[in-house]
């Protein structure tokens, strides 16, 4: 059962700083994930523009035929967003959940540099316990 | 691809915003992007001239479009990113929801895309998206006098349409 498809997160000028799939049908290759990330990015600048109402801050739920979409943005611009199941509930808490780990385990690394990749081992540990449990909960239900 | 503004197009003033109405706003494109249709009832905020917001407007849902297809995790075969797709093909999405508003997508298999915006805490309108097409059909397409392509200007398909969106939840 996956319940969540991949995970992104992109930098404020939409480059994508993390990806990490759990299992959708068909391999994408790392040019796609960063072309997807970088779209993402601006479609979620467009809908902005596009608001009816003044203090729209970006999609935070896009409900395609196969997949939800949920999208967290921290106020530094970062971008968080999953690709699950249709329906999948407490996507946001997890998406906030995931922002804490990086906070955590990825801005307070000294080796870190800002706007770039990321590769930490603590952050990749701590990610795959948190997807997991996730999991289990859903599977608890 | 031909665009046309739109503030002509809706000649009566829009509704007052007390009146139970969520809705804000109704778009109807055909598959070239011309804007057949724009309805508004409810937008304080205006940024841009109408007819940059129907472009917006529409590349945005193209845009989108070959997003969802390309993200799609349940098929293997995906194409490229950015091949433009035939309406039906491809993974496509049928609403977002930002915090200030709800948008409701709908592309009939001719190309007609139907787009609905609301407020954020309404419920699922695929099947008011569906009775708006039927409404466009009855009004619009067996209407002899109208032409394939060109804006929408009957008072009857307005009023029906303002009818049926104001009794929305």
């Amino acid at each position: 059962m996956a319940a969540i498809y991949s995970l992104y997160i992109i930098n404020k000028s939409g480059g994508l700083i993390f990806y990490k799939d759990y299992g959708s049908a068909g391999r994408m290759d790392t040019n796609d994930s960063l072309r997807l990330a970088s779209l993402w990015h601006s479609m979620h600048a467009i809908s902005q523009q596009l608001s009816p109402v003044s203090g729209c801050s970006g999609i935070e739920l896009l409900q395609a035929d196969t997949f939800d979409l949920h999208c967290f943005q921290s106020l530094t611009g970062t971008k968080f967003f999953v690709v699950c199941e249709p329906g999948t509930l407490h996507m946001e808490s997890l998406l906030k959940h995931i922002y804490e780990l990086y906070t955590d385990y990825v801005l307070k690394n000294p080796f870190y540099e800002m706007e770039m990749p990321i590769r930490c081992e603590l952050f990749d540990i701590n990610l795959a316990q948190a997807v997991q449990k996730d999991r289990v909960a859903l599977l608890g239900r | 691809m031909q665009f046309f503004g739109g503030s002509e197009i809706s000649p009566s003033p829009p509704a007052p915003a007390a009146s139970g109405n969520n809705a804000h706003m109704l778009y109807i494109f055909n598959r070239n992007g011309v804007c057949l249709l724009y309805r508004e009832w409810n937008r304080p905020l205006k940024t841009l001239s109408s007819q940059q917001d129907h472009k917006l407007m529409f590349g945005l849902l193209f845009s989108l479009k070959s997003l969802t297809a390309k993200m799609d995790p349940t098929s293997v075969e995906k194409g490229n990113l950015g091949v433009p797709q035939l309406p039906g093909q491809g993974c496509s999405f049928h609403s977002f929801r930002t915090n200030t508003y709800k948008l409701s997508f709908m592309e009939t298999p001719s190309g007609i895309k139907i787009i609905l915006v609301t407020h954020p805490r309404t419920s699922d309108l695929r099947d008011s998206l569906k009775y708006i097409y039927n409404l466009y059909v009855e009004y619009v397409v067996k209407n002899p006098l109208y032409s394939p392509g060109t804006p929408i200007r009957y008072e009857l398909f307005n009023k029906a349409v303002d009818q049926y969106v104001r009794g929305l939840g």
